[in-house]
């Protein structure tokens, strides 16, 4: 996966709770693979573009100052629902590489660092402020800095935030986790072994 | 002596491998299942060169993609959702995991197959690259749904990185009322909370309600606690539990049944054991629920109007009120009992069990059909069990499109949808903007109520249609 350090970018405010991932990317392009050449269309693609194919001019990304985007300020349980990390690809698709909200699905929040898309939980009223702010000056630009886990508003507040150090870790390297797991080669193989011994009835 | 543990704890504590200073266990997963969605997984795992550590605890079936009219790879006209199939038969067949192909009776939804065929055992930790694998906590193990990379992590080391969330326990008191279901109990617990309240929670259900309700009316409940937010839903192991496994095909047998019946029995939290957080819910005054709007928490009982936004305080729930209800096309003030239907539709992980079209049937039985309807099975087996009670014939006299296993039209991956703007009563669990197809409107009810409103063309409390027998 790509590794993420920084990002300074245009934001997105996305003012609506509870999008879900069927939202995010609709059920019928999960069949699609990731290679395909339409999988950037995929995203939002119900509230993005009329039957015709054509954009719908009100909805946030297809307006010209967010169209560069790659961060989204999003609103309380950004990505709850299904767990199909086609969601993740078809924001990544768009060049989105990073998501900041109050709070996320918890599958779609692990789906978006196993692949590089950095999920940034922030206080509620920070979230508020920072689309309030854009809102007034659309285009403005957002920094997210993992090393020192720091959020930079457009009028340069400083936000810091939390994050796993493990979550971090990979992120930053770009490492796949598995590797880091067969570093545990023996305590499961031993784990394996006891566990045979305790739940029988499970082999 | 020690401090009293909850089932949650004791189960996370046996499965974890590593615990690392910085709060993340590596658990160990004893079951992982796969479905015909869980390409992106397989690729993973060939792209990296790696293989299953453990191809004997890892199963797999197609639903999203199995076509509920045909059932042999060579009728599935939709040449995409055929790959997906096959796709998933050639990666079983090459890792050499269990495979049910859809030309296995054993084949259905996976959270249906896997309490039904005993896969799903108490005290055990179970993924699924799927959110509803919550379902399986009804069986008394901690199961959470994974994304396709973790799937890939479990395929190639049979373990998961996880933080231990914290613990809600979800006590339902009182005792449910005639014709209230597992699926009114998630429902009404989701409105008085919300559909965010377990974010960063395990939940576990207690109290008089949960043992009152039957094993498919606890994994309806469980099914619909990642609506709540919460990837976990635990119920303790009881005689019902041990009863519906007993003689599975991959229940343990002989004297290793009777040691793990013995384990069992020992799972449920201990008096005093403590929870982050308690909720209580008064079971005796839920009624049959119906959603309104675009979220699980949208739901009302059956009996109530719809809510007026304007007399939400908060502010981005009132806009999102306002938005869902623009969507479905409804009025504050409106009864949905004065709402008519396109299309039912009964089935998904979350009520295709053979409780839920026995349920279904009570109600349909010598009736019409006044609107399309269609059931989907939730397993092979299930469809199997409903002819043999002769249930296919009470719906199919009715008018019902009497379909194959498969998830269907509670997501419509395999092309089983709504057409644009149509309404439905649905069994499935989301109520999503566009989830059964663009611009269509899901309500999210129980089987009987699903039933009721084929049978009226309407909306209707079953209630009324029972009482009047
Ligand atoms: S029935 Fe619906 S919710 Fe259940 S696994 Fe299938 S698509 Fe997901």
């Amino acid at each position: 996966m790509e590794a993420f350090t920084s990002l300074t970018a245009i934001a997105i405010p996305f003012d609506q709770v509870d999008v879900d991932t069927d939202q995010i990317i609709p059920a019928r392009f999960l069949r699609k693979h990731r290679s395909d050449p339409d999988y950037a269309s995929f995203l939002f693609n119900n509230a993005r573009y009329n039957d015709d194919g054509s954009e719908k001019e009100d909805f946030i990304l297809n307006q010209e100052k967010y169209r560069h985007g790659q961060i989204i300020i999003a609103d309380e349980n950004w990505g709850c629902g299904s767990s199909r990390e086609a969601a993740v690809y078809a924001l990544l698709a768009n060049g989105i590489r990073a998501v900041i909200a109050p709070s996320f699905g918890d599958i779609h929040y692990n789906n978006g660092m196993k692949n590089g898309m950095l999920p940034v939980r922030l206080p509620i009223i920070d979230c508020n402020t920072l689309r309030k702010q854009i809102h007034e000056v659309p285009g403005s630009r957002v920094a997210i800095n993992l090393l020192d886990q720091v959020v930079v508003g457009p009028e340069g507040t400083n936000y810091s935030f939390d994050i796993d150090p493990l979550h971090k870790h990979c992120m930053v390297n770009g490492l796949d986790d598995i590797s880091l797991t067969l570093e545990h080669e023996e305590a499961l193989g031993a784990y394996e072994k006891k566990r045979q011994i305790e739940a029988p009835w499970l082999y | 002596m020690a401090a009293p543990k909850t089932i949650f704890e004791k189960i996370w504590e046996a499965h974890e491998v590593v615990k690392r200073d910085d709060g993340q266990s590596l658990l160990y997963v004893d079951r992982h299942i796969l479905h015909d969605g869980s390409f992106h997984a397989f690729g993973m795992l060939r792209d990296s060169s790696r293989t299953v550590r453990q191809p004997d605890q890892t199963f797999g079936t197609p639903d999203h993609y199995a076509s509920t009219t045909e059932r042999t790879l060579s009728e599935m006209t939709d040449l995409e959702a055929r790959e997906k199939v096959e796709l998933l038969a050639a990666n079983a067949n090459e890792f050499g995991i269990h495979h049910f192909g859809l030309e296995d009776i054993r084949m259905g939804i996976v959270h249906v197959i896997g309490p039904e065929l005993g896969i799903t055992q108490p005290g055990i930790l179970l993924c699924c690259g799927d959110s509803h694998t919550s379902t399986h906590g009804a069986m008394g193990c901690i199961s959470f749904g994974i994304g396709a990379s973790e799937a890939s992590h479990v395929l190639a080391t049979q373990s998961i990185w996880q933080r231990k969330p914290k613990l809600m326990r979800v006590t339902v008191t009182g005792q449910l009322g005639f014709g209230v279901t597992g699926k009114d109990v998630a429902l009404a617990l989701i409105a008085q909370e919300s559909a965010a309240c377990g974010v960063g929670y395990a939940i576990e259900y207690a109290g008089p309600c949960i043992s009152q309700l039957d094993i498919e009316g606890r994994l309806t409940l469980s099914n619909m606690t990642i609506e709540a937010g919460s990837r976990i839903g635990l119920i303790a192991p009881d005689d019902k539990t041990i009863k519906f496994l007993e003689g599975s095909e991959f229940a343990p047998k002989g004297r290793k049944w009777e040691l793990a019946v013995e384990a069992w029995k020992d799972l449920p939290t201990e008096e005093g054991a403590e929870f982050d957080k308690e909720v209580i819910l008064n079971g005796s005054t839920i009624a049959p629920m119906i959603t309104w709007g675009t979220s699980p928490q949208h739901a009302i009982r059956i009996t109530e109007p719809i809510p007026d936004p304007e007399a939400e305080p908060d502010n981005e729930k009132r806009e999102a009120m306002k938005r869902a209800l623009t969507y479905t096309g409804l009025e504050p003030g409106q009864l949905m009992t004065d709402v008519s239907v396109d299309r039912v539709f009964i089935g998904s992980c979350t009520n295709s069990r053979i409780q839920d079209l026995r349920l279904a049937a009570e109600v349909v039985k010598g009736q019409k059909v006044k609107v399309w309807s269609m059931i989907s099975p939730g397993s092979g087996k299930i469809r199997q069990q409903a002819e043999a009670e002769g249930l296919d014939r009470i719906f199919t006299d009715a008018g019902f499109d009497w379909r194959h296993s498969g998830c269907s039209m509670c997501v419509g991956l395999n092309g089983d949808l709504l057409n644009k703007g149509e309404r439905s009563a649905s069994t499935s669990n989301r109520n999503f903007e566009g989830r059964q197809g663009p611009e269509t409107r899901t309500h999210l009810v129980s089987p009987a109520m699903a039933a009721a409103a084929a049978v009226t063309g309407k909306f209707t409390d079953v209630r009324t249609l029972m009482e009047r027998r």
